[in-house]
């Protein structure tokens, strides 16, 4: 066994170990043994790579690498102990963007290593090197557009720049004319390899993603941060191409096909064509006429719900992005707590979309340590509504909207929605009577079962608690009759 | 889906709601508003004349809601509260599916008879206890009414208030009551117990209910001897340790309460002992004693099911057997209620179409006979509390996509695809050639790898996707230090982005999953 196969031999074990690290990912039981066998995939990888590079480059170099790796590393764990679970989005989209400009990174060096030398090159056999001229196009030009639609992402889910979508006029358009101009570039660089042409398609790819995630609303950032998932897997796939190294594609092909299964999950539950979404700039959410009012709403205070509360039967909480804003993830679960302590039966009903990331609401209420068994998916929970004492709403808008099933003109037609409507008692947490981030006005705030109470989401709810009293010993003897437990 | 519904479209079935035979029995499997329940799912509902009149439903009650009165026995779906007689079963017609409290495990008698002939029936007290089957969980909510009603009977009989007062006439101290098992029966008796003024005791096997008897106004007396968790949301048989103390506990507690209720019940075996007659002589004259585990057998030695006796001693010992059906008109509506519940799983289209999907855990448990097949006991299947448990349904995309396309036009894109496939791999250099087939490969295993992912773990998942995705870090640990200063810098910025990545991205992903929990062992609210 030389070096190299011993090389190879790794490779083909630490790709094993990225599948079972994925399959592990996707049932709670094994979850936790998946991150293990992808640390420890990686792990491998690592190593054997570096170990092959120790052969042929000088102990400087080593050295650069374990210093790269060791301060990229610290900053990386220290980043992921300080991140607050409300702000996982960010950082995904943010950690997505450096795979991007990795795989740019990787691309132009690959350029300056072979097509910069011109014939005098030695690296690549003759035969090859227009293949290799494409790829190292097609490398820079996914990895570009990954890092700048990432950055996008991030800015938009951090707040830094307005989530409203951009519309430039034909943009349609633009996304083709970009994909077109990028064909004939890569034409051209593989009659023609020179430093502009490279210098063009890399502002090229980098213009494309920056317009495409920016054409996409605030409210689509869940289909949009799986969707550059999965482009930074194919971006990693590339760069395997280009490097003719197994390990990187496969690994990059099961990131760019699970990503792009995830975001194909998204859109269902969006009622959204996939194709659309892939292509980006699938903003049907364009301005709408969702201004008018559609009648009065009833405003109800702290006290009132927590009467309410303490007369339920059965109680379902629908949270949304304005949760994770407000922060009130914990109390929220202290809430849910102290109505089952009373025997109220609390579930949740989590749309698939609801947050800015897939899952974001599952995440933050496990912080929380709200029991995983009473989180329930949209289809779990939709037919429970109609039994249901009180639903509280809360920080969710647009997923929770009936005109989605009810107003065929709504540009939510068709999305699938958590049908709280059908419930005795609807209230809903809201900070204003504002429209949501798709623009879409919400007639279930009309509706003569439900009610509004105003404020930041964590206030609201702690006022509550406080009204709710203590343990809940000496209140209404009607709770504690249904009571039961198993 | 419309155009699927109205293809097939057929006239909607029948329900028969059924009047009830068993003596005593008040109870009616369904209630006016509960057949609004049925109606909107899209069936017709027949009602045996006088079938809620026990309960106080009045034929032109049913009528007014939208049922019509009639033969209910020929109906495609009969609902019924107690398992039909051999006469009964005759009167089904065939391919019939009959609905009520089978006891599968008690009666495999029943099933055979049932399985005789070409029908379907589903047992509702085999519903299993997870959490989404809870809607449908006719135990939970008749327990739920007999404990209360326990209560009741016991206040009855007792000649003193429940509640301490302080009178003109002299101080009354407050009544002591014993629960025995805090399960749905027991809660509910604490509840009304305490609601009535009385200081309540509860005893139950398992020490994490103390928290559930506490919020109900209760005190918990445990029984020092480790008994393991539940698994099933039932108590389970207990350990010869476990009884010694425990019947000290209990008698002691006999000889200073005044009414006891006992509710301890071990799913398809008799009732556990739990007062012996040296129990009951120790109590006061005039304490009462209701044994809800009468039908069982008994937890009080002396019980007689069905009546109350008194002891030498004065002790009233209560074992009527039929304490829910003494509140008819709420027991039906919620057993009522509950089998909407069941018909809505059932009715996938909300067609009027009953259909049976064995994929299905509580499908699969209720149904005890299948078009004249047994099929009791199902597989096993742990409460929802336990964390090897199944998610409840898959993701809303296993199934392959509607699509538009002709099944010929569909096998002409995979064929053109495959192809496609061919020609790329076939004029291809070897090396990409090669290279191009793994790609190919790893796409379809990351597709089908996910595929059955839990909408909970979507987060986790993709961070680990990400991390994963920094393995592009090997691209530039190849190139570093080979050529110009400028491959190198670049190189080195590319592998610190990445290690960012992949360190930041295992260690979030950990962070994240350690905080995914379930409810503590057993104490799933129901």
């Amino acid at each position: 066994m030389t070096s190299i196969t011993a090389s190879h031999a790794a490779d083909l074990v630490a790709a094993l170990l990225f599948i079972l690290s994925l399959a592990g990912l996707s049932q709670h039981r094994t979850s936790r043994a998946g991150v293990g066998y992808g640390i420890a995939g990686m792990a491998l990888a690592l190593v054997a790579t570096v170990v092959l590079a120790a052969q042929s480059i000088t102990a400087g170099a080593v050295a650069l690498i374990v210093v790269a790796m060791a301060l990229g590393g610290a900053i990386g764990l220290w980043r992921a102990r300080r991140v607050e679970m409300t702000q996982m989005p960010e950082l995904i989209a943010v950690l997505h963007s450096f795979v991007g400009l990795a795989a740019v990174l990787v691309g132009w060096n690959s350029y300056l290593e072979v097509e910069s030398h011109g014939s005098a090159q030695t690296r690549i056999g003759t035969d090859l090197l227009g293949i290799h001229h494409a790829e190292v196009f097609i490398g820079i030009f996914i990895g570009a557009v990954t890092f700048t639609g990432s950055i996008v992402a991030f800015l938009k889910l951090s707040g830094r720049i307005a989530s409203r979508p951009l519309t430039l006029p034909g943009k349609n358009a633009l996304n083709l004319g970009a994909l077109g101009a990028f064909a004939v570039l890569t034409v051209w660089f593989t009659v023609s390899p020179d430093l502009a042409l490279m210098t063009a398609v890399t502002v090229l790819a980098l213009a494309l993603g920056w317009h495409l995630v920016a054409s996409i609303g605030g409210g689509d950032m869940p289909v949009v941060v799986s969707m550059l998932n999965s482009y930074s897997g194919w971006a990693a796939a590339a760069a395997g191409f280009l490097l003719d190294n197994n390990l990187l594609i496969v690994t990059g092909a099961l990131v760019g096909s699970s990503g792009a299964y995830l975001s194909y999950i998204m859109c269902k539950a969006m009622n959204r064509s996939f194709l659309s979404v892939i292509a980006g700039g699938f903003g049907i959410e364009a301005p709408s006429s969702g201004d008018e009012e559609q009648g009065e709403h009833r405003e109800v205070r702290a006290g009132e719900v927590a009467e309410l509360l303490a007369r339920a039967r059965s109680v379902v909480i629908t949270p949304g992005y304005g949760m994770a804003v407000a922060q009130a993830q914990h109390p929220v679960a202290e809430l849910t707590r102290r109505l089952r302590g009373r025997g109220v039966e609390v579930r949740f009903g989590v749309h698939p979309v609801a947050g800015r990331l897939p899952g974001h609401m599952n995440v933050l209420l496990a912080e929380a340590k709200v029991p995983y068994d009473i989180v329930l998916e949209m289809d779990e929970i939709n037919d429970d509504f109609a039994g249901t004492s009180v639903v509280l709403v809360i920080g969710a808008n647009d997923t929770v909207n009936p005109a989605a099933t009810e107003d065929p003109a709504s540009p939510i037609a068709g999305m699938p929605v958590l049908r709280v409507w059908e419930a005795e008692h609807v209230v809903v947490f809201k900070r204003s009577m504002a429209s949501g981030y798709a623009g879409v006005q919400n007639p279930l705030f009309f509706r003569e079962n439900s009610s509004m109470l105003f404020g930041d989401a964590k206030q609201s709810v702690e006022e509550i608690l406080q009204a709710l009293g203590g343990g809940g010993g000496a209140s209404d003897p009607a709770a504690h009759q249904t009571a039961a437990a198993g | 889906m419309s155009a699927h519904g109205s293809a097939h479209h057929k006239s909607p079935q029948r329900i028969g709601v059924v009047a009830e035979s068993a003596p005593g029995e008040t109870r009616v499997a369904a209630t006016p508003s509960t057949v609004r329940g049925l109606l909107a799912l899209g069936y017709e509902v027949v009602v045996e004349s006088d079938a809620g009149s026990a309960s106080g439903f009045t034929d032109a009650a049913y009528v007014e809601a939208g049922a019509t009165i009639g033969d209910a026995w020929a109906a495609d779906t009969v609902l019924k509260v107690n398992a039909p007689s051999a006469g009964e079963i005759a009167r089904l017609s065939d391919g019939a599916t009959v609905v009520g409290l089978l006891a599968p495990a008690q009666r495999p008698e029943l099933l055979e008879a049932l399985a005789a002939r070409p029908l379907t029936a589903l047992a509702l007290d085999a519903v299993p206890r997870i959490s989404r089957a809870q809607s449908m969980d006719v135990l939970s909510s008749m327990a739920n009414i007999a404990g209360y009603r326990a209560v009741i009977e016991a206040a009855h009989v007792f000649g003193r208030f429940f509640t301490g007062q302080v009178t003109a006439a002299g101080k009354v101290p407050p009544a002591k009551v014993l629960v025995a098992g805090a399960g749905v029966a027991g809660l509910a008796a604490i509840g009304a117990a305490s609601s009535l003024g009385a200081i309540v005791r509860a005893t139950d096997p398992r020490p994490e209910v103390a928290d559930q008897v506490r919020s109900l106004g209760g005190e918990y007396l445990a029984v020092d001897i480790a008994q393991e968790a539940s698994a099933d949301g039932y108590a389970k048989a207990t350990t010869a340790d476990y009884d010694r103390a425990a019947a000290e506990l209990y008698h002691e507690q006999a000889g200073d309460v005044d009414i006891v209720v006992t509710t301890a019940l071990i799913p398809g075996r008799p009732a556990p002992r739990l007062l012996t007659a040296e129990d009951v002589a120790v109590m006061k004259p005039g304490s009462v004693i209701v044994d809800m585990a009468a039908g069982q057998g008994g937890n009080v030695e002396g019980t007689v099911p069905g009546r109350a006796v008194v002891t030498d001693n004065g002790v009233t010992i209560i074992g009527y057997t039929d304490l829910a059906a003494r509140l008819p008109a709420q027991a039906s509506q919620l057993f009522g209620t509950n089998l909407v519940n069941l018909l809505k799983l059932l009715t996938p289209g909300r067609d009027g179409r009953l259909v049976l999907d064995f994929d299905d855990v509580v499908q699969r448990a209720v149904t005890v006979v299948r078009a004249g097949e047994v099929t009791w006991p199902p597989p096993p299947v742990a409460v929802s509390a336990a964390p090897a448990a199944p998610p409840a349904t898959a993701p809303p995309v296993v199934a392959p996509k509607p699509s538009r396309l002709s099944p010929a036009a569909r096998f002409g894109l995979i064929g053109a695809g495959l192809a496609a496939m061919f020609a790329v791999v076939g004029f291809a250099p070897a090396q990409l050639a090669e290279n191009f087939t793994v790609f190919a490969l790893a796409v379809v295993i990351g597709h089908y790898v996910i595929g059955k992912v839990h909408h909970a773990l979507h987060t986790p998942l993709m961070s680990v996707t990400n991390a994963i995705s920094g393995i592009v870090v090997i691209g530039a640990l190849l190139q570093i230090g080979h050529e110009s200063v400028v491959v190198t810098v670049l190189s080195c910025a590319a592998i610190l982005l990445t290690s960012v990545n992949i360190f930041g991205g295992f260690a979030v992903t950990r962070r994240m999953l350690s905080m995914f929990s379930t409810s503590p062992k057993g104490a799933e609210p129901r």
